[in-house]
Order: C-alpha cells, then structure tokens, then sequence
C-alpha cells in the first residue's frame, strides 16, 4: 500500500529583507498510514515549517507532497482549505482555543463547516469529548480549564472530524510532567486503538519515546530512520 | 448563526474598551444628530413656506417701502386670488432680550393667506373687531403668560412711542413645522397712528403677501406683478416665499456651511476611534483568526466575523445616540426657542446617522478585514505564545 504522506524533494526557504533563508532542502519523506512519527532535532531546524507543509497550512518553493493520493502542492488557496477541514486535524503548544467559545462549541467548530445536522454534530461532538475524557466540562470555557485540560479539548477537535491526518507541533510544550504523559498516552491511544495516523514534532525525548518512529531533522536535512518498539 | 454568536461574545470581550467606544459613537451620533437637527431648524421656516404664495417687495432692499395703492393694482393681476401686506414693526417687549418678530399686517386677508394659523372663529371675530387687537402664536403667548384680553405694551423703533395691544387671539400650527412665535397686529392700527402723527410713513407697505390661485402658475403671475409696476417709481421684485425665506437664510449661508462641516467632522474622528479600536481589537486576535483558517474557514467568514463586530458596536452606539437625540433636542430647542421657533428633529436627520453609523461600522472595519484576508496562517501563528 502507498504510503499516507509522501514527501517529494520539498525545498523551503524564508525571506527576509532581501536575504533568503533556506530552511528545508529537498526532504524525502514517507509516512506509512497508522504510523506515530515524532519529529525531533535542535530549535530553527525547520520541524514546524515541515509540519505546516505537510497540513497545507504554507507553500512548498519546490517539490511536492501527496497526502492520500492528492497532491497539496497543486491545490489553490480556497481547495486547500476545504482539504484541511477534511483531512487534517491539528494540536498545537499553546492548545489554541478560541477563548469566547465553550469546549463543547470549540470542538464543533470543524464540523460547522460540513454538512452535518445539529443532532448528528452534537453526537460527534460528545464522542469526541468523551473520548478525551471531558464529557463534564463540555460547558466549560477554555479559561475554566487547566492547561492538560484545554490540550485534551483541541485533541477532541482535531479528532472530531475523522482526519486523514493527525499533526502535532509540541503538544507537551507547555504542559508539566503528569498533563504531558496524559496526553502522550491520549495520542497512544488514538494511534493503538482508532489507528490514527500521527506526525508529531517534538522536543521532549519521554514524548519521542511513545512514537514508533523518530525522524531528526539538523539544519534542513532529515536524518535516519530511528524505528523503536514502544516498550 | 454561528459567526453571530462568537462576533457579539467578541464585541463585549474587553467590556472596558467596548464600552467606551460605544460611548464615542453615541456622543458622536448624538453631536451629529444635533447639529443637523440645528441646520434644518434654519431652514424651517422655508419647509413650512406655501407654493401658493408670492412675496412682493422693493426691487431695490427689503428696506425701501412699497406704495399703499399697489394693493388694488397686484389685485388686478391675472391669477392673483388674495392680496395681503405687512410691515416689520420692531417693537420691544420690555427688554430688548425678549426677541420675537412682531408685525403689522392687513388682519382679514393676512388670516385668509395663513390657514396655517388656527384660530377659533369667535377668537377671529374678536380680533377683526377690535383695532387694537393683536394675536399671538402659541408659543410666544406661554413664554410670557398672556391671556387672551391682557394689555400688552410694545417699545417701537422704527416707530417711536410706547404701543398697545390687547390680546384678542392665540394661534396654533396647523403642524409641528409652523411658527407658534408671531405677534401680529392691524395694519390699520399704525397707519391712523401714523397720520395722526402727521408722519412721512403713512400709507407704506413694507411687502405685499399674493395668494394665486394656481400654484403651477406662481412664477407666471410673479412676473407679471413686476412687470406691472415697471418704470414705475417703485420697482418691485415678486418671489415666492420659498425663495423669500431663502433669501434671508442666505445671508447666513457661512454659518450653515460651518456647522455642516463641523458635523462631518466629528463623523471622521469617530471613525479614527473606532478604527482605532477595531485595529486593537483585530491585533490581539490574528492568532484566533489564523486558527479559523487553519480549521478551513474561508477569508470571507473571518471577514464576516470583524465587519460585523464593528457593526453591533457601530450600531449600539449609533441607536443610544439616536435615542438620546430627541430629549436633548427638545432641551436645547426650549433654550433656543427665541430663535428657532421649530427645533424639532427631523426625519431626514435619523437617516442621516444611521447612514453615518453604517459608514463608521464599515470603514472602521476596513483595514483589519483586509489584513486578516491577507495574513498567511504560518504567520498568523507564529504570534501565539
Ligand atoms: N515566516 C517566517 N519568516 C521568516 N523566517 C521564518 C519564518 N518561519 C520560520 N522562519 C525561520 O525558519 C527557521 C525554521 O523555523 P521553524 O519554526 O520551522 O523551526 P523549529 O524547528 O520548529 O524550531 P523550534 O524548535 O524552535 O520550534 C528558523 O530560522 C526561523 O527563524
Ligand atoms: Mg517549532
């Protein structure tokens, strides 16, 4: 079976003033469906630009990228969006929740951009929630919540609407020891049981450890293949 | 239903701030509702002025007089109906402070041209029969408490002497538009005083009033009146009262012009306020905005989102100010009343600040719409943290 992101000779630079910064320079990268990637390598390496490429969220200079047979690279603006709203589901340091919303109406936000009924997105919705064991604070606002609490909300939003992908830019960041294990053993979870196809960047070596496979990434080169076998 | 709902939690998110703006907007709406409130109360008097009415006067100023005799000619004057005249009588009241206009005027066909002046039949009878009669508006009676058979005495200057008057009539706008401040009395009553006094002044008239029968055809028959009295020794000049009154308010054009800057001006600064805020508001935010993008909504939604914060504090404010514009509009119209017998505000002046308030929630939004369309998610998050 072809693998679920196929990265092909993706290069990225930034500019700045009339300087370019090259950040990526011809990634080759596979990831198989189902798999837990952790990104890792030193800060300014360019895992979070590798990881907006692959979420659509920014343009690649050169090369391309296939996510589920689709190549992102050609899509427009507009196409794009639609295709993140389908097909990728995102978790962030900083959590992200839109703080005039209830956890409930955060983790609805993606479905409002389908075609559901009222009924069936609030089933989805309390799946969700109850997945990331918050079913009683679906009425809570983001501020009422602790920061373990508030990663686990955007977890359920990205899985509310059944992605393609699932990316993570330092989920554990900011988060202590016992909120970061939690939500490490979440995203286990997700990937064990509901076989969730994970990318997620990372500093945090114990973080590393739940993925199957670690890709480091040093100055724009991706480096080795570490697979591990989880415990 | 959505992008309504986060937009108002959005709206009142810094409760401080929106409130501030909205007290910005209201005060803004309020001064411009105000001032063109003032501007229509200028041109009052032209609003309430009938098309069937022809005004005669010198052609050289409003100063020169007009002979007596001319009343019989203008009569003469294919499709003239009523012919009435008048003179500026300049009295004081007391006190010079105590301004109204006051003048005298041919009572039966001055009431006959003005069936805008209610007044009772048996309150005109008393009029008409009595010479030294005078009828007052509304107004002018209830600022000074008269009644009706109460003496009033009138300082003249253009025409010396303590006058008086008995009070035989109190007249009511047939609307809100009409003038409730008049003091008019016999024509007759100054002429005799006059003669008897042997004075230079008898048998002028300062203007003539003309009733046509046709409106359509007033300017055929104002025309006609000046042709009349062409090469005669006084020439007149016949306009309508519309452009009468205009004339008058022209003098003052400046001023007006003035005031209709001064209350655009005060519709700019509050869109700098409000654009102000809106810029505030749109910076602490373009991390959320990212995120809506991220998750697939499109520029427009998001778009939707800040024009239509902008409009639900833009339109608060702008309904306060509205709403507050009529009690003060009639204060201030009690403390002008000397001067402006009809401050009342207009319908035209509500369009007026709803169209103001529409602009300000638009254009305060422009800027921060376009940015968060524009701005790349990448770099929309990368401001969070
Ligand atoms: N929008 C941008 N404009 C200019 N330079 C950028 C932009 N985004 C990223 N860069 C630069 O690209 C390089 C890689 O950035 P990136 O955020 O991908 O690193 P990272 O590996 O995620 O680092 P960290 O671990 O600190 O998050 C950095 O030098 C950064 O300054
Ligand atoms: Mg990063």
């Amino acid at each position: 079976m072809a693998p679920i992101v196929e990265i092909i000779d993706v290069s990225k630079s930034y500019r700045r003033g009339n300087r370019t910064i090259p950040v990526l320079a011809d990634i080759n990268l596979n990831i198989e469906e189902g798999e837990f990637l952790a990104l890792m390598g030193p800060s300014g390496s360019g895992k979070s630009t590798l990881l907006n490429l692959i979420a659509a969220l920014d343009q690649v200079d050169s090369g391309a990228i296939r996510v589920g047979g689709i190549d992102i690279t050609a899509l427009s603006e507009n196409e794009l969006a639609e295709w993140r709203a389908v097909n990728v589901g995102f978790i962030f340091q900083f959590y992200n929740l839109i703080p005039v919303l209830t956890a409930f109406e955060n983790v609805e936000l993606p479905l409002l951009l389908t075609g559901l009924s009222r009924r069936q997105r609030n089933e989805h919705v309390e799946m969700a929630l109850r997945i990331v064991n918050l079913e009683e604070r679906m009425d809570h606002y983001p501020a009422q919540l602790s920061g373990g609490e508030q990663q686990r909300v955007a977890i359920a939003r990205a899985i509310v609407t059944d992605p393609t992908i699932l990316v993570a830019d330092e989920p554990t960041g900011d988060l202590d020891k016992v909120a970061a294990r939690e939500i490490l053993e979440l995203m286990d979870r997700l990937n064990r049981e509901s076989h969730k196809t994970i990318i997620m960047v990372t500093h945090d070596p114990r973080a590393a450890e739940k993925a199957r496979v670690i890709r480091r990434l040093e100055k724009g080169f991706l480096n080795d293949v570490h697979s591990q076998d989880p415990h | 239903m959505f992008i309504l709902k986060i937009l108002i939690r959005n709206a009142f998110r810094h409760k401080l701030r929106t409130f501030l703006t909205i007290l910005g907007i209201t005060v803004a709406i309020l001064a411009f509702g105000l001032l063109r409130t003032f501007i229509n109360a200028w041109y009052g008097g032209v609003e309430a002025s009938s098309a069937s009415r022809l005004v005669t006067r010198s052609s050289i100023s409003l100063i020169f007089h007009l002979p007596l005799s001319y009343k019989d000619k203008i009569r003469q004057v294919d499709g003239v109906k009523v012919v009435s005249w008048g003179n500026w009588f300049g009295g004081v009241y007391i006190d010079e402070k105590n301004f109204f206009a006051n003048f005298a005027v041919d009572a039966k066909s001055y009431l006959q041209l003005y069936p805008e002046f209610l007044l009772s039949p048996e309150e005109t009878n008393a009029f008409l029969r009595d010479r030294k009669a005078f009828v007052a508006g509304r107004k002018l009676a209830k600022r000074f408490g008269w009644k009706i058979g109460d003496t009033v005495t009138l300082r003249g200057t253009i025409f010396p002497g303590n006058w008086d008057f008995v009070l035989r009539g109190i007249y009511q706008g047939r609307d809100e538009t009409i003038d409730e401040t008049q003091f008019f009395f016999h024509w007759d009553y100054l002429n005799e005083t006059l003669k008897k006094r042997a004075s230079a002044r008898t048998d002028q008239v300062g203007w003539y009033m003309v009733g046509v029968s046709r409106p359509d055809r007033a300017i055929e028959v104002a025309l006609a009146i000046d042709r009349t009295f062409k090469n005669s020794l006084a020439e007149t000049l016949t306009e309508t009262e519309k452009a009468f009154q205009l004339s008058f308010i022209s003098m003052s054009e400046t001023i007006i012009m003035a005031i209709q800057l001064v209350s655009f001006v005060v519709i700019i600064i509050i869109i700098a306020v409000v654009a102000n805020t809106m810029s505030m508001t749109y910076r602490e935010r373009i991390g959320e905005y990212a995120i809506f993008k991220t998750l697939g909504f499109r520029g427009w939604r998001i778009a939707g989102m800040i024009v239509g914060e902008s409009m639900v504090i833009t339109l608060i404010g702008s309904f306060l100010g509205i709403v507050l514009t009529f009690p003060v509009a009639r204060i201030v119209g009690k403390m002008l009343s000397n001067y402006f017998p009809v401050f009342n505000v207009a319908e035209e002046a509500i369009y007026m600040d709803l169209a103001a308030s529409i602009i300000i929630g638009l254009i305060a939004a422009i800027v921060p719409t376009y940015r968060s369309v524009r701005i790349r998610i990448a770099d929309g998050l990368r401001r969070i943290g």
